[in-house]
C-alpha cells in the first residue's frame, strides 16, 4: 500500500519531466531520473511510448501555404498605413521652422549662459565702496557749501570778467572745462 | 529585425518570406479558418512593421512575433466563440467546422483512397488539436510545430517554465486519448487520470 503511494507520487513527479525527456531537451540529471523511473514503472513506460507514437501522428498534419495574394494584400495594408510625421513636418513652412529653432536656441542660450556670481566677501567689499563713495560725495558738498550758497551772486559778479586773466590760466581753465 | 528598424525595407521582405508560412500555419491551427488565419498573419506583420522603430531586442524576434500572433489568435477565437453563441440561439449547431480549403497532403501520387484516408486523418488530428483548451493548444503548436524553446513558449504564454511543462503534459495526454485510433490502433488506450491540478495556468 505504502509502496504503491510512493510509486504514484513518483509518477506524478515524472509527468512534468516526461515531455522534456521525450523531446531530448532534458538535462542529464533529469534524464537519468526519468529513465530510472521508466525502468521500474510499466504504466509510465507505456505512456512514454504512446507519447512518442502521438508525436509521429502529429507530424502527419500537413501544412498549408499562404494564398498567392497574401503578400500583395499585406503590402496594400502597409501602404494604407498613415506615415509617421516628424515634428518638423508638422510645421507649415521652413521659415516658421527656422524661427522656432532660433527661438529655442536663443532661450536655451540665455538660460544656460553663465551668470556673474558674487561671493559674500566681494559683496561686502562692493557695499563698502558704495558707502565710501556716498560719504565722499557728501563731504565734497559740505566743503563747497559756501560757494554753492553764493552761486547766484558769484555768477553775476561783473567785476570778475573785467579782471586781466593771463592766457595760460584761461587755457588751463578751458582745458579743465573741456575735461 | 534590427535592419528593419534601421529602415532596411529588404530586411522586412526577408522576415516576411521567412515567417509567413509558419505564421499562417500556426494561426490556421489555432483558428481553423484560412481566411481568418491569413488576415491575422497580415495583422502580425503589420504590427511588426508599425513597431519597427521602437523595437528593442529584449527577447528573440520569434518570441515577440509569436506572442503577438498568439494574443491575436486567442482574441479571435474568443470573439468567434461569442459570435457563434449568438448565432446558435437560432440555428442548429455546426458539426462540420473545418475550413473549406483542402489540406496540402504530400504529393506522392497517392490513389484516391489513400488521399481520402490522409485527408480524414489530417482532419481528425486538426479537430483533436482544436478541442484542446486555447492555452494548451497554443503550447502544443509552439512546442511541436514551431519547435520553440521552453523559455520562449513560457514567455509567449506568460507562464513559468514548470507550469508550461505541466500544461504540455496535460495537452499531450488529452491528444493521446483523442487520437488513440491513430496512435496505436491495436492497443487499447485508457484514459489515465492526470494527477496534477487540472486548473489552467
Amino acid at each position: 500500500m505504502f509502496g504503491k503511494d510512493v510509486n504514484e507520487s513518483k509518477c506524478a513527479s515524472i509527468e512534468s519531466r516526461l515531455v522534456v525527456y521525450l523531446d531530448g531537451r532534458a538535462q542529464p540529471a533529469e534524464r537519468h531520473a526519468v529513465e530510472q523511473h521508466l525502468s521500474t514503472c510499466a504504466a509510465c513506460r507505456s505512456r512514454a511510448e504512446e507519447f512518442r507514437a502521438l508525436w509521429g501522428v502529429l507530424d502527419d498534419l500537413p501544412s498549408i501555404s499562404p494564398s498567392p495574394s497574401f503578400d500583395a494584400a499585406l503590402r496594400a495594408r502597409i501602404a494604407a498605413e498613415p506615415k509617421r510625421r516628424s515634428f518638423w513636418q508638422l510645421l507649415p513652412s521652413p521659415r516658421l521652422a527656422f524661427a522656432v529653432t532660433a527661438l529655442v536656441v536663443m532661450s536655451f542660450w540665455l538660460s544656460s549662459s553663465p551668470r556673474v556670481k558674487v561671493s559674500p566677501t566681494q559683496t561686502s567689499e562692493l557695499n563698502r565702496f558704495a558707502q565710501q563713495a556716498s560719504v565722499d560725495s557728501d563731504f565734497g558738498m559740505i566743503r563747497d557749501l559756501p560757494v554753492l550758497e553764493n552761486f547766484d551772486v558769484v555768477s553775476k559778479f561783473d567785476a570778475l570778467s573785467e579782471l586781466d586773466v593771463p592766457p595760460s590760466t584761461l587755457s588751463n581753465e578751458g582745458a579743465k572745462e573741456t575735461r | 529585425m534590427l535592419d528593419v528598424k534601421a529602415g532596411d525595407e529588404a530586411s522586412f521582405e526577408l522576415l516576411l518570406r521567412k515567417y509567413r508560412t509558419p505564421l499562417v500555419n500556426f494561426l490556421y491551427r489555432m483558428v481553423r479558418d484560412t481566411a481568418v488565419a491569413e488576415d491575422l498573419a497580415q495583422e502580425v506583420f503589420l504590427r511588426v512593421y508599425r513597431a519597427r522603430e521602437d523595437y528593442a531586442p529584449r527577447a528573440k524576434f520569434t518570441t515577440w512575433m509569436f506572442r503577438i500572433a498568439t494574443n491575436l489568435a486567442l482574441n479571435s477565437v474568443r470573439d468567434n466563440r461569442h459570435r457563434r453563441m449568438e448565432i446558435s440561439m437560432d440555428q442548429p449547431a455546426d458539426s462540420g467546422e473545418e475550413d473549406a480549403r483542402p489540406l496540402e497532403v504530400p504529393d506522392r501520387a497517392p490513389s484516391v483512397e489513400q488521399e481520402l484516408v490522409a485527408r480524414s486523418r489530417a482532419a481528425m488530428i486538426l479537430r483533436a488539436i482544436h478541442s484542446l483548451p486555447e492555452k494548451q493548444r497554443a503550447a502544443v503548436l509552439l512546442h511541436k510545430y514551431q519547435e520553440l524553446d521552453y523559455d520562449e513558449i513560457a514567455r509567449v504564454l506568460e507562464c513559468s517554465e514548470s507550469a508550461l511543462k505541466s500544461l504540455l503534459f496535460r495537452a499531450y495526454e488529452t491528444l493521446r486519448v483523442e487520437l488513440a485510433p491513430l496512435v496505436s490502433p491495436t492497443v487499447r488506450v485508457e484514459r489515465v487520470p492526470v494527477q496534477r491540478s487540472q486548473q489552467p495556468v
